[in-house]
């Protein structure tokens, strides 16, 4: 049944594809999906950072995902305001990071320490701000010695 | 309109010739991490890039009347990166110097030193005029700064940390830290030349005060010496630049150029 509802759903399972665990709605950058009169289906995502280079594929993967669910005129829009922050992860994807391996963000304005993914150890320290992709950044674990990565808070 | 399109114009190519010269690093930096620091710091500055290039697009189209205008079609994004000759940016000068610093001969080694003392005054300067920005009439111009803000604050952060590590490193170190900071000095000066339109851009000389403060601080942590205020070149804004900007041009605008709207 293809319907504004059904729309959302197939909007909101596309996985993010630089990080796989989570759901572009997990991560709190599928804005909105609406259906006008005329049938066509207007997606609004929002960057995670600037010059996020998953943009394009979320893109592509959106109009795939809706042409599956049976709509056809797909639009995808990008919209900056407000300013996408890591407190807009969901709890469930939040969880689905940790499962993962990816240690989650955080409260933007609480610093707390960061627990190592592998053997939870509080013992842990930043090797860098930045990592494999523009929103994490690198940690390893003084207990353990396991490397891990982190969804910085933004 | 041509105010605010030449705002656009200025913070997009400053933000566009600074990730071409950090990406100079990619594959060349001294470790894995910071090869991969310098690119991500290089992508938020290309995603600054496109917004405002994709805005500056839109402005152009515009005629006076506030109706598109026909004859003369807006140009997008490629168009205004790969297309434009150097006199047509509007970046300042310090951007566009090269990481082997501003005497360099052609086939010099890349300064690292050179790098982080300009990502310092760059990103120290973006941090400012973003944050600023938050308080524009131009809503646009709001949006694109408020994702930039967050994203300049890491640079700054990176910068600062590496300017102090090394000025307070080594005495091999300090030497070059101190170097590169002297030579590039007089080129801070054009960041704050010039005007802006009222109530869409903050007037860029009303941001040194802060930035020279914050800087400060930095030098002093770092035990580096603030070079004296003398020689102050500028022009980029006006698109007079440095024979450094045509031979960056020439390297990123070649394939469009060559093979006008490919993919891959």
């Amino acid at each position: 049944v293809v319907t504004p509802e059904s729309a959302y759903a197939a909007a909101a399972a596309v996985a993010d594809p630089e990080l796989r665990a989570v759901t572009i709605e997990d991560l709190g950058i599928l804005r909105s999906v609406s259906q006008g009169t005329d049938g066509r289906v207007t997606v609004t995502i929002t960057p995670t950072y600037s010059g996020c280079p998953a943009m394009e594929a979320i893109r592509s993967d959106v109009v795939d995902a809706l042409s599956r669910a049976g709509f056809v005129e797909v639009d995808v829009i990008t919209a900056l305001s407000p300013a996408w922050t890591t407190d807009m992860i969901t709890p469930a994807g939040l969880e689905k990071l940790e499962a993962a391996g990816i240690a989650a963000p955080g409260p933007v304005l609480l610093q707390i320490g960061v627990r190592c993914v592998h053997c939870g150890s509080s013992r842990t320290e930043e090797l860098s701000r930045f990592c494999s992709t523009a929103c994490k950044a690198l940690w390893r674990c003084r207990d353990c010695g396991e490397p891990f990565e982190r969804v910085k808070p933004l | 309109v041509s105010e605010l399109l030449d705002v656009c114009l200025r913070i997009g190519d400053d933000a566009l010739i600074t990730a071409q010269r950090l990406a100079e690093w990619s594959a060349a930096a001294p470790d894995l991490e910071e090869d991969i620091a310098l690119s991500n710091i290089a992508l938020d500055q290309l995603g600054v890039a496109r917004m405002m290039l994709t805005y500056a697009g839109e402005i152009e189209g515009v005629g006076a009347d506030g109706r598109s205008a026909s004859s003369r079609a807006a140009r997008d994004e490629d168009a205004l990166a790969f297309l434009r000759e150097d006199r047509e940016y509007r970046n300042c000068l310090l951007v566009e110097l090269p990481n082997a610093g501003p005497a360099a001969g052609p086939h010099a080694p890349l300064d690292f030193g050179v790098t982080i003392a300009r990502l310092l005054f760059v990103s120290t300067y973006q941090h400012l005029l973003y944050r600023s920005l938050l308080d524009s009439s131009d809503e646009r111009l709001r949006d694109v700064a408020a994702k930039a803000r967050k994203e300049s604050a890491y640079h700054e952060d990176h910068a600062t940390q590496w300017t102090i590590r090394l000025g307070d490193g080594t005495d091999e170190s300090h030497r070059r830290m101190q170097a590169a900071v002297d030579d590039l000095w007089p080129y801070t000066h054009e960041l704050f030349t010039g005007t802006a339109p009222a109530g869409i851009a903050p007037d860029p000389g009303s941001l040194r005060p802060a930035w020279l403060e914050t800087v400060d601080d930095v030098l002093t942590v770092a035990t580096l010496r603030r070079p004296e205020d003398g020689w102050a070149p500028s022009g980029g804004r006006a698109g007079r630049h440095t024979e450094h900007l045509s031979y960056l041009l020439a390297e990123m605008q070649v394939l469009h150029r060559a093979h006008p709207g490919s993919a891959w």
